[in-house]
């Protein structure tokens, strides 16, 4: 509490007192007020673009203010003030709609350079398609044939209190954006069912992914970091859930991470051909099921009444295998909620949720399904 | 042979006195205030800490939807309704509204609409949750069943504000007294004409794009599927191109209230009367050609974008213009510091910092920082709590005595003037800093940088809604008892309203006075 | 009269609250009945009813307050205002139909076509896609091809795509329209002279205009769907031309029926006066207004389509 009040004074020094900038700045850093100056070109633009505008509106509030505070003191009536009558001035008018209209040019010249630099997506040195899903990011890298889903790794356990909550609590993700420092990177940002977007404060990207368009934006980062940020556009349900990280490394490490990326994607589709036993796939199921299908169905399998169904002795998951696979693989054709899980999902990830949700929830169905036959599943349509 | 109120309920039914519709409008706008303060502190008290505590996700977003629906279109906008029912009138010296039957029929309207919108808390998948702004796909592919009801209840609502404001403007053009020139009315009522402009250009395009959503849901067309060659991004087009002339016109009314309020109490008449009608008219042009404002981060081609960032600002300067003329109004005036002063005066200065923060969005690089974190719920909080909040409760107190003929407890005007700006202050101040620090809005739990702030926030929630009730508490004393006010009841004030006796006699003005 | 002023002040009345009601009664039944409710139909059949018969003693109380010389001359005015901002009003309804249309012709197919912002869209998402309008192959057939879930319609309505000018229905359809207009005018101008006969004939053969005109849209929509695999769910050709036409329909229902009220209240009861005729002059300016929309739909929808 004591820290808090601190916090409160801090900031109300900072906002009353707003004269000597640099010796404020730091403080206003610490206590995290104001805006971040970021990591690149772009973001520190824009940063300067929003201290200008601040302290133009601070003066113009000193001045419009201060004269209201003068006049509330000095002419009240209780201090024997007598009204005068004036009510009409030209000249004053004629100022007071000038001298607003030149500041408006003065910040209109620099956000305009601003906003040309943000536009020019010409000569990037690579491209990465951003897909946004319910509730989660697609990075495909263009040409590297290198993709993957990038899911939030924050436990339930800390969401729901039962345990303490960690540094980067809903700020975390299970396989973050890496890219190379001093590399101009193109976003190409889309969505596969509503509107998401893609925002990392640091970087001073903020795009919408709309489904059906393709924005484009770039980034240019200095220092290698790691970088968060959140889904900046009501998505549904889970959009507070749905972070990004960014990973900037040195290029060679950049180089290094793509090729062991490339050989871990050989790696998992050598597995579909391998046969696991009934507790590896329950075992890797629940893993599935816990950062991607948990945020609809509930970690109880319980679903949402009304809105999302319920696993635990759902028809589905309790009829045939065919029929689950198929909602899973090819999602529903009546509720676009429920994705086609097929293009998202290894073989072997698919198995073995399908195979949870048969066993978990007291569905005991007892059956199991192997990669292989998911694969062929595919295939077969 | 001038009549009385009928007896009983149907005094309240069947009526066609502007001054009982009017008290319909206002008690009504009260109690949706109260329902949607009671969701926003469904809000703040999950954001009370980080984690979830008290409601899901799902139900959480059909808070700050059905709070943001419940405030813009059943709190703000009817309350300005009833005080034109009241007022209008009364100012320009006209016997009722122009359309007294159609009046009554605009108000019965929103208890059923409102009716119909809360009704789907309880229906199956829940009640809307893709914000008040309802972007699509969310709100047509995505959207839970009880979409069809919202956007009939929108239908509805939207036909009431039409017919509403079709009477505003034939009371205004069509029946102030002889002698009641265009540029003699009082600021309140010109404020009100160019209102119901807007509004009347402006609720048929959310009726229009209510209806593609229905379309989009029900038959199958493609307004807002790439798929079938539509754009989800029109549907944010037509949406603010209603939607930004919607937040003037939950503004411009209070600039009516102000400048009617701060002469009174600076004992000084309003400075600048005309360059206020100009810029108030120069306010409701702008407001047509900025909607995109919204919508810097969704990809517009550039061109778009400077043209809309540099219309957007430009309403600074005729707003300017109103701030500017207030303080010059109080300036060697003799003040006293009412309760409807305090109120007026709070407004002025919360509602240009609120401006401050709008002008900040508005330049478009830095809005890619500040768009949809909480930096924008504290803007739109500060011009649309102390902005058109605090100009109806000004409004209330000012013209409460000419009302029901007692006058208010000073004391308890006071303290609730006190609290509430505390606790709005509290509340929404430390919004601009979590959101410049990065904290997105319309989301239930949030990082832990975030924690402290969002914990003040939730404090001064409460103690705003405390000093509400104080209000309530207030208004009902004053109705039923208290000292009587005099014809006047203030200091020398100006107006028509102020020339009949105190409280007001059921028709006024059935033959028209003459105005010098 | 409630008050001693010139300005008629009605007394209480019941229509609103029942208005309020019955308008209710027929949203809410709307809204069951799409979402499947089995009750829905009957809600929204009584309400209609309650609405339809509020409707019929508002306008009736109108015209005998008037009949008894209640309503001054500064009421009259009032109406006057009431119905030509409530015509604004339906002129912006339209403007939202017609920006949706312009949007999607000057934006979003070009984007999507790869035009401009769209290279990336369309390289990535619609690959194969072309602007073109009417849109016939929509971007879904252009990527998913037969399996495509939304497809375009299989023949368009616009004057591009049909042989003769003579036999196409649209034109016709404009000439009718058009016709009306001038008839109306003309009923007016009887009117104007007193002339009863006049009046009766030029508004009963406008009023036989307008329903011609909706019998021949009748056809078109036939056509269309059976025809010419042109509905609602065809794309964004489909959901511009079914929804801009479809409410202009409407609206020529509507004004049609509200002339033939008006033709009836001429011929049964012998109402209006050369000076006293507003309610035929409300109805005829709403005739000319779904005009202007028709001519604009004939342009924008059929000829430029
Ligand atoms: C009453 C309601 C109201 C009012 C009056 C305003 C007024 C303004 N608003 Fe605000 N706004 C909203 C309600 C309102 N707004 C709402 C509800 C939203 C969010 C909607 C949602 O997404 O849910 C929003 C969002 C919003 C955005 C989008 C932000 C985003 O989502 O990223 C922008 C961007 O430009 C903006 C700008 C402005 C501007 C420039 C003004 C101007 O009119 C302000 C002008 C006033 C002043 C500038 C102060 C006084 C002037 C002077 C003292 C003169 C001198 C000053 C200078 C030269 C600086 N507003
Ligand atoms: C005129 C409009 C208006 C008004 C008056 C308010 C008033 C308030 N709003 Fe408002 N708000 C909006 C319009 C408005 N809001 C809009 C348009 C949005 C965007 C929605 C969206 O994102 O879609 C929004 C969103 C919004 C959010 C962001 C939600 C999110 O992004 O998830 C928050 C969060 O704190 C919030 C809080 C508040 C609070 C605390 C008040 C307070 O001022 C309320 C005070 C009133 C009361 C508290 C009720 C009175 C008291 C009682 C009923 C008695 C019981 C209480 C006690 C005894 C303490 N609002
Ligand atoms: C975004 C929300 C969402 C997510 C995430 C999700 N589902 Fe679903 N799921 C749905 C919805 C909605 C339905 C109902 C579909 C319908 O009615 O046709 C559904 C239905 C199902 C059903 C059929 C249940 C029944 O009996 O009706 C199964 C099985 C299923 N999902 C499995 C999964 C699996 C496996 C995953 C994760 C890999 C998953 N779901 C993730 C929303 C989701
Ligand atoms: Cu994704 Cu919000
Ligand atoms: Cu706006």
């Amino acid at each position: 509490m004591c820290i808090r009040v601190k916090r409160l004074f801090a900031c109300l020094l900072v906002l009353l007192t707003g004269l000597s900038q640099s010796a404020l700045a730091d403080e206003i850093e610490r206590w995290g007020v104001n805006m971040t100056q970021g990591v690149t070109p772009v973001s520190r633009d824009i940063y300067g673009l929003h201290m200008d505008i601040f302290w133009w509106c601070v003066g113009i509030g000193v001045v419009v203010f201060g004269v209201m505070f003068y006049t509330m003191i000095v002419h009240r009536k209780s201090q024997g003030a007598k009204a005068s009558n004036f009510h009409e001035s030209t000249t004053l008018e004629i100022i007071w709609t000038v001298v607003p209209f030149l500041i408006l040019i003065v910040m209109a010249i620099p956000a305009t350079n601003t906003l040309l630099k943000i536009y020019d997506t010409e000569d990037a040195d690579m491209d990465i398609i951003i897909t946004g899903y319910q509730w989660k990011w697609k990075y495909e890298y263009l040409g590297e044939d290198v993709s993957f889903f990038s899911n939030l790794s924050t436990s339930r356990d800390e969401i729901e209190n039962r345990v303490p909550k960690g540094p980067n609590y809903l700020l975390e993700v299970d396989e973050p954006l890496i890219i190379p420092v001093k590399k101009k990177v193109r976003f190409l940002i889309t969505a596969a069912d509503v509107i998401h977007a893609w925002w990392v404060p640091e970087l001073a990207v903020k795009k919408d992914a709309i489904p059906g368009y393709v924005n484009e934006s770039w980034t240019y980062v200095d220092e290698p970091g790691i970088y968060r940020g959140q889904c900046a556009e009501l998505c549904g349900k889970d959009h507070g859930f749905m972070p990004i990280v960014v990973k900037a490394l040195p290029q060679p490490e950049y180089d290094a991470w793509l090729v062991a990326k490339r050989e871990q994607a050989a790696a998992l589709k050598a597995l579909t051909e391998k046969t696991f036993t009934f507790d590896e796939l329950y075992a890797q199921g629940e893993k599935v099921y816990g950062t991607v299908c948990v945020a609809c169905h509930q970690s109880g399998g319980e679903g949402v009444p009304g809105v999302f169904p319920a696993i635990k002795a759902s028809a589905i998951a309790t009829g045939g295998m065919n029929g689950h696979l198929d909602m899973v693989v090819n999602g529903s054709s009546k509720n676009p909620a429920m994705q086609a899980y097929g293009p998202q999902l290894s073989e072997v990830d698919i198995a073995s949720v399908v195979t949870y949700q048969r066993n978990a929830f007291g569905n005991n169905m007892g059956d199991s399904i192997q990669p292989i036959d998911v694969l062929k599943f595919k295939q077969g349509q | 042979m001038a009549h009385g109120p009928a007896k009983g309920i149907t005094r309240w039914l069947y009526t066609t006195n502007h001054k009982d519709i009017g008290t319909m409008y206002l008690w009504f706008s009260f109690a949706m205030f109260l329902l949607g303060g009671v969701f926003a502190l469904v809000i703040r008290a999950e954001l009370f800490e980080p984690g979830l505590q008290i409601v899901e996700p799902e139900f959480f977003n059909q808070m700050t939807t059905m709070h943001g629906l419940v405030m813009v279109f059943g709190a703000v906008m009817p309350a300005f309704v009833g005080l034109a029912n009241w007022m209008v009138p009364m100012m320009i010296g006209a016997p009722d509204m122009a359309l007294p039957r159609m009046n009554n029929w605009s108000f019965w309207i929103l208890p059923f609409a409102f009716a119909m919108l809360a009704s789907t808390l309880f229906m199956e998948g829940g009640a809307p949750n893709f914000g008040w702004t309802f972007y699509a796909p969310l709100s047509t592919t995505y959207a839970p069943p009880s979409v069809t009801f919202f956007i009939f209840a929108v239908h509805i609502m939207g036909a009431s504000s039409i017919m509403g404001a079709i009477n505003i403007i034939a009371t205004i053009l069509n029946m102030r007294a002889p002698g009641m020139t265009m540029m003699k009315m009082p600021l309140f009522v010109w404020t009100w004409l160019i209102t119901a402009y807007l509004l009347i250009a402006v609720m048929p395009v959310l009726a229009g794009v209510v209806t593609m959503m229905l379309m989009d849901i029900h038959f199958g067309t493609s307004f807002f599927d790439a798929a079938g060659g539509g754009d989800p991004v029109l549907f944010q087009h037509v949406f603010w191109f209603f939607g930004h002339p919607e937040v003037y016109i939950m503004i411009l009314p209070a600039f009516g209230v102000v400048s009617q309020i701060i002469p009174t109490f600076a004992r000084k008449p309003l400075f600048g009367y005309a360059s206020m009608v100009y810029a108030t008219s120069s306010i409701a042009f702008l407001s047509f050609i900025v909607w995109a404002h919204h919508m810097f981060t969704v990809g517009m081609p550039v061109a778009g974008e400077l043209f809309f960032m540099y219309a957007t600002m430009l309403i600074a300067v005729p707003t300017g213009v109103k701030v500017f003329n207030w303080v010059t109004t109080m300036f060697k005036g003799s003040m006293t510091f009412e309760t409807p002063m305090l109120f007026s005066i709070a407004f002025v200065i919360l509602f240009t910092i609120g401006g401050f923060s709008g002008l900040m969005l508005a330049i478009a690089p830095a809005d890619f920082q500040y768009h949809d974190t909480y930096f924008v719920v504290a803007h739109f909080h500060y011009v649309l709590v102390p902005g058109a909040i605090f100009s109806i409760t000004a409004a209330v107190y000012y013209w409460l005595p000419k009302w029901c003929g007692n006058m208010y407890n000073e004391v308890m005007g006071k303290t609730h003037f006190w609290m509430a700006f505390i606790g709005l202050n509290l509340t929404f101040f430390p919004m601009h800093f979590v959101g410049l620090a990065g904290m997105p809005r319309r989301i239930p739990d949030y990082a832990l940088q975030f924690a402290d702030f969002n914990m003040y926030a939730s404090v001064g929630a409460f103690l705003f809604g405390a000093a509400q009730i104080l209000f309530l508490f207030n208004v009902i004393a004053t109705i039923r008892g208290g000292r009587k006010a005099t014809d006047e009841v203030w200091e020398n004030p100006e107006g028509l309203e102020w020339t009949v006796p105190s409280p007001a006699p059921y028709h006024t003005f059935s033959t028209p006075p003459d105005v010098k | 009269m409630s008050s001693e002023g010139t300005y008629y002040v009605p007394e209480q009345s019941k229509l609103p609250i029942f208005a309020s009601l019955g308008l209710f009664l027929t949203v809410f039944g709307a809204a069951n009945w799409l979402n499947g409710d089995d009750t829905g139909p009957t809600i929204l059949f009584c309400g209609g009813l309650v609405f339809a018969f509020v409707l019929w003693q508002w306008f009736s109380a109108v015209i005998s307050e008037n009949i008894r010389g209640m309503n001054s001359a500064q009421l009259k005015k009032s109406y006057v205002w009431g119905m030509g901002w409530f015509i604004f009003s339906e002129v912006m309804f339209f403007a939202a139909f017609f920006g949706a249309l312009f949007y999607v012709r000057a934006f979003a197919l070009p984007w999507l076509s790869g035009e401009g912002a769209g290279a990336a869209t369309n390289e990535i998402l619609w690959n194969g896609f072309e602007a073109s309008w009417p849109l016939m192959t929509t971007p879904d057939m252009a990527v998913n091809g037969d399996a495509a879930k939304v497809t375009g319609p299989e023949q368009s309505m616009s004057y591009g795509h049909v042989d003769s000018l003579w036999t196409w229905l649209p034109f016709w359809n404009t000439v009718i329209l058009m016709t009306s207009s001038v008839t109306v005018h003309l009923a007016h101008n009887g009117l104007k002279d007193d002339n009863r006969k006049a009046f009766n004939f030029w508004l009963g053969l406008t009023v036989a205009l307008g329903i011609i005109f909706l019998v021949l849209q009748v056809e078109e929509y036939i056509q269309a769907y059976t025809k010419m695999g042109l509905t609602l769910d065809t794309g964004i050709y489909g959901t511009t031309f079914f929804m801009l036409t479809g409410f202009h329909g409407a609206h020529v229902t509507l004004g049609t029926f509200m002339l033939l009220v008006m033709f009836l209240r001429s011929v049964r009861k012998g109402h209006f006066k050369h000076d006293d005729c507003f309610g035929f002059e409300a109805a005829s300016w709403y005739w000319h207004f779904v005009d202007v929309v028709w001519v604009g739909l004939f342009i924008f929808v059929y000829i430029l389509g």
